[in-house]
């Protein structure tokens, strides 16, 4: 790949996840630096930058939407960021956390707070600092507008790599077989 | 309290008699389960055990045929179970506040059952009152003409468990409503007339041959030219008023040269599973034309060299069974049914009735076969066609119950007469089921070529924005086409003929229609099974308020896919009501379309209620604002 | 086999009765499919099978050959429906393959990876279905099922047992077994039975033998779905 004049901002960001996405990220090992003579960070936990720059280029999502600060970064993300691409099974079907989905929240509170054992009085925590659990965890695909996806719970470094450079260069990513992977 | 629940001995006494009645035959299943239903209130578990010892079937083929069908019950429903016709009609005539004053009065959930046990409300498809309606059916027994009055009344009824024979009987009354009358609803014929007529067709030059073969298959020789009638039946160019529009003659006579196997016979099954949202009309026809109709299967299987018939009516129509019976029994009296018909020595064919229970895709012909034979109404791979391998794998016809009626007329008053009817594609008369915004709803007999126009004009609507012609899975019809005709050259009809007036949001209409048939879908594939549902999500959402470009884009892509991709008629056509309205009423959904950009489906905000409730929290933090854009 | 077919351009010898499905399979040329399994009766259920005869869309494992008939199947136009259905059945259910035992192994899966289905596309449903663990050898997770049938057909014509029926009717039909408790436990199901190996999903579940292979080294890891097939 030939250096562009100008790099592509990109900005990641984990939701209701685990950081294992942005791990397979940093798989790509040595290829990071031909990627950064195409791109620089944005927000990221890479960099510690904590808004979006308004005139991002890529957005990449990792974990889906449990509670409301998930769903203002995803707007943030989504507002700021030309290309929004959904990483892991999280941000694509909500992944692990969506498997409480099929519990009426309060029961899930209740039981977490209230009713197991070796809890004594204890309540549901209230604090305005902590955000509030939506009722049901969501891809992110269900809130915002999502232009790519990959797939993989990680998806391997090599398929990071693959539709990244398949965006960067133009082309509709593809994930062949080896490369896609749901699990 | 249900019978079940306090006498489970009794349970077991019930449903063996019932199962001795329907000769202990597993084919009658369907019978079976309607019958414990309405001895028991609902299919316990209990029932399914003497149900599973008395036919010898697992149960899982007993539970899986139950639960197919929406009027039977695995779990308690109450002693009255109350349900809202909910076609667009009925919606127009202001169901919904009925079914909420009655809930609201009896303080109950719709779909729930009261926690006594009592009594539920709900809603199921159209139950053929439209003319007549808002209606309703309490444990499958139709009401009709609510009003506020009325569900005050029920209520009380309710409450005080009043027995459902102590009902007034004045809301169990259901009108014919006939207000123009044609060559089938003003037929005045004796019973037998037909047949007599049938019966002294000469065979006609060339046919003599295939006459020859029926009657080695044992046809009655007696009877005379059977393959003349098919003759006739041909030259009459009747076609099939179900809404394909099938030639009649040629299903007759494929039926009648499909070879039988060993123990084999001919089955002929009238249709009356009148299910299309809409459509009214064989109810009348059962009701005063009954004879008419029977007359007319009884020719078919002449025609056909049949001996078994069944009549295959639609749960909804259940008041009609004992009627009906009534007529059979008469006929048989008469000698126009039974053994030896007219006196003719092996002129045998009989009529058995058999009911729906509420599943809208037993109106295509293999899901009713499959019905028939007891299982769940899923319809059949094709080829082979009922024609040659239907009930019980033996050639079958199906045809509506018009088709039948207009074949007894053909016998009685001969093919040239008929042919001359109509326009030259398509002969006969075709009766159309007028409801929604008209003065005078009810039945209109028409010859063939009649116009949208002329039709709105007899009926008395005004400032008409739509005609959905032939129920949801037929056309819409806006005022730029009220000249075309009724026919199978322009627009081919079953007989629905629903008229919307300029105050009515067609997307609203088109909606409902896509509740139908996410309703109704059987299940059996992919496409329809989930396609229905996220076609029915997305129309929620654009009627929510949510809708944005990107949904309409992705309705317009679903339909094409069920329309491509799909098993049956049901899902090809589930998509007809929203392109149709799409084309001629776009406006409507762009007035839907809230959102510029994509917007989730649910509501950000409401799904932190629970947390909110949970942690007492009401600060900013614990809101989701909707986005400037909305 | 004088009689031919073509499907995509390639000429398709066939017998006579052998669907379009039958005879593409025996001659190496892979369509996807669900539903079908070689030792059954076709169903024509899933629709993934779908192929176009003269402009019409039809399932190519119920619709028999006919001698010179044109059909399309490996078409960007057909592959995309059938992604389609795919995304349909993995919004229906409850698929999350990164916890799930069959991954690897299940046909819905390596079908949506041949067929390139990068993600769900539609709102899931997130339908709530309860496990069945019951029985002391097998578990059924009736989250993965997309209502094929074949068990339902394998217990019936194979076991001789009919342990297993589709009951409920359209987005609510669902799998149930024989027994008044609605638990596997109290049928006459039996591990070795036929019915617990054909399933395309992972319903089945044999107790205590989790993860044997590694994820990474299980069938359709090593080579795509219908690779054998055309392999032929």
């Amino acid at each position: 790949m030939n250096a562009p004049a100008k790099k592509l901002k990109v900005a990641t960001t984990s939701l209701a996840g685990c950081f294992g996405c942005h791990m397979s990220f940093l798989d790509i090992d040595e290829r990071l630096f031909t990627l950064l003579d195409h791109i620089e960070f944005d927000r990221s936990p890479l960099t510690d930058i904590k808004t979006c720059s308004p005139d991002c280029d890529i957005g990449i999502i990792e974990g889906g939407l449990c509670n409301a600060e998930n769903v203002h970064v995803l707007r943030e993300f989504r507002k700021n960021c030309k290309t929004l691409i959904a990483i892991g099974a999280c941000a694509i079907n909500g992944g692990l956390p969506a498997q409480r989905n099929h519990l009426p929240l309060t029961v899930i509170l209740e039981e977490v707070y209230h009713t197991s054992p070796g809890l004594a009085n204890g309540m549901v925590p209230n604090d305005p600092e902590l955000p509030l659990p939506l009722n049901q965890v969501h891809p992110i695909h269900e809130v915002v507008k999502v232009d790519y996806f990959i797939p993989g719970c990680p998806p391997s470094g090599d398929a990071i790599w693959k539709v990244l450079t398949d965006l960067l260069a133009g082309r509709e990513p593809q994930l062949g077989h080896g490369l896609m992977h749901y699990d | 309290m249900t019978l079940n629940e306090t006498h489970p001995e009794a349970v077991a006494g019930v449903v063996d008699r019932i199962v001795e009645r329907w000769r202990r035959d597993p084919t009658c299943m369907v019978q079976i389960l309607r019958e414990v239903q309405e001895a028991c209130d609902w299919i316990s578990p209990e029932a399914i055990d003497c149900l599973q010892t008395a036919l010898k079937v697992p149960r899982t083929k007993i539970e899986g045929v139950a639960g197919f069908y929406s009027f039977f019950y695995l779990k308690p429903r109450g002693k009255y179970r109350i349900l809202f016709s909910d076609n667009v009609t009925d919606r127009m005539q202001g169901n919904q506040a009925l079914l909420e004053r009655l809930c609201n009065t009896l303080w109950i959930e719709p779909g729930k059952v009261s926690e006594d046990g009592l009594v539920s409300v709900d809603r199921t498809s159209c139950t053929g009152m439209c003319d007549q309606g808002p209606g309703l059916l309490v444990n499958n027994r139709a009401i009709t003409r609510l009003d506020a009055e009325r569900i005050d009344e029920m209520a009380d009824l309710v409450r005080s468990q009043t027995p459902l024979d102590e009902w007034p009987a004045e809301w169990f009354r259901v009108e014919d409503n006939i207000r123009q009358p044609g060559i089938l609803l003003g037929l005045d014929m004796p019973p037998g007339d037909a047949l007599r007529a049938a019966r002294a067709l000469a065979p006609s030059d060339g046919l003599a041959a295939s006459n020859m073969r029926s009657w080695r298959e044992g046809l009655p020789s007696g009877l005379g030219g059977p393959a003349a009638l098919l003759d006739a039946i041909k030259r009459a160019n009747l076609r099939g008023r179900g809404g394909a529009g099938f030639t009649t003659g040629l299903k007759w006579e494929a039926c009648r040269n499909a070879p039988l196997k060993s123990g084999q016979q001919r089955i002929v099954v009238c249709n009356a599973d009148e299910g299309e949202p809409g459509t009214f009309k064989d109810r009348v026809l059962l009701t005063s034309y009954a004879d008419l109709v029977f007359e007319g299967m009884t020719v078919a299987a002449y025609a056909i060299g049949a001996q078994r018939g069944f009549l295959y009516l639609r749960g909804e129509y259940r008041y009609l069974l004992e009627p009906l019976t009534a007529v059979l029994e008469r006929r048989r009296r008469d000698k126009l049914l039974g053994a030896d018909i007219l006196g003719v020595a092996g002129a045998d064919f009989d009529i058995e009735i058999h009911l729906g229970a509420g599943a809208y895709v037993c109106g295509e012909e293999s899901a009713l076969i499959e019905s028939l034979e007891g299982k769940r109404g899923t319809p059949r791979n094709r080829p082979p066609f009922p024609v040659t391998n239907g009930y019980l794998d033996q050639p079958t016809i199906v045809n509506n119950v018009e088709t039948f009626a207009a074949a007894a007329l053909i016998a009685l008053k001969g093919a040239d007469w008929y042919a001359g009817i109509g326009t030259q594609h398509s002969a006969g008369s075709k009766i159309l089921s007028v409801a929604g915004d008209c003065a005078r709803p009810g039945l209109y007999e028409y010859p063939f070529g009649v116009s949208i126009r002329q039709v709105l004009a007899d009926c008395g609507a005004v400032a008409t924005q739509a005609v959905q012609v032939s129920g949801p899975s037929g056309v819409c019809v806006g005022p730029a086409e009220f000249d075309r005709i009724i026919g199978f050259e322009d627009i081919p009809t079953a007989g629905a003929f629903t008229i919307f007036d300029d105050s009515r949001d067609m997307f609203e209409v088109a909606r409902n229609y896509v509740h139908f048939f996410q309703h109704e879908s059987c299940g059996f594939c992919t496409p329809c099974r989930v396609g229905t549902s996220l076609l029915k999500n997305l129309m929620d959402k654009l009627h929510n308020g949510c809708g944005s470009p990107y949904d309409f884009a992705e309705i317009e892509k679903l339909n094409h896919l069920l329309q491509s991709m799909s098993h049956c008629g049901l899902g090809h056509t589930a998509c007809n009501p929203v392109l149709d309205t799409i084309k001629k009423f776009r406006p409507a959904y762009e007035k839907h379309m809230k959102q510029q950009d994509f917007a989730p489906a649910f509501d950000l905000d409401r799904a932190l209620a629970a947390a909110r409730q949970m942690t007492g929290r009401d600060d900013a933090a614990a809101h989701i604002v909707k986005e400037e854009n909305a | 086999m004088s009689q031919t077919f073509t499907l995509d351009g390639q000429s398709i010898p066939f017998a006579d009765g052998q669907t379009i499905l039958q005879a593409a399979t025996a001659a190496g040329v892979f369509i996807p499919h669900l539903c079908y399994h070689p030792e059954f009766k076709p169903h024509g259920s899933c629709k993934l099978c779908t192929v176009k005869i003269n402009g019409r869309q039809t399932a190519s494992c119920t619709m028999r050959a006919i001698p010179g008939m044109s059909v399309e199947s490996d078409t960007e136009e057909i592959n995309a429906e059938r992604r389609a259905l795919l995304q349909m059945l993995f919004v229906e259910g409850n698929h999350f393959c990164p916890a799930c035992e069959q991954s690897g192994n299940c046909q819905l899966q390596a079908t949506a990876y041949r067929l390139g289905m990068m993600s769900p596309h539609f709102d899931h449903f997130f339908p709530s279905r309860a496990v069945d663990a019951s029985h002391p050898d097998t578990l059924l997770d009736f989250n993965r099922c997309i209502l094929c049938s074949l068990c339902v057909r394998a217990s019936r014509d194979v076991d001789g047992k009919n342990v297993f029926a589709l009951s409920g009717r359209g987005i609510r039909t669902r799998l149930i077994v024989n027994a008044k408790s609605g638990r596997l436990a109290d049928t006459d199901f039996s591990p070795t039975d036929k019915a617990a190996e054909v399933c395309p999903v992972g319903v089945f579940l044999k107790k205590r033998r989790g993860f044997v292979v590694p994820i990474g080294e299980r069938r359709y890891d090593k080579a795509p779905i219908g690779a054998a097939a055309e392999e032929v």
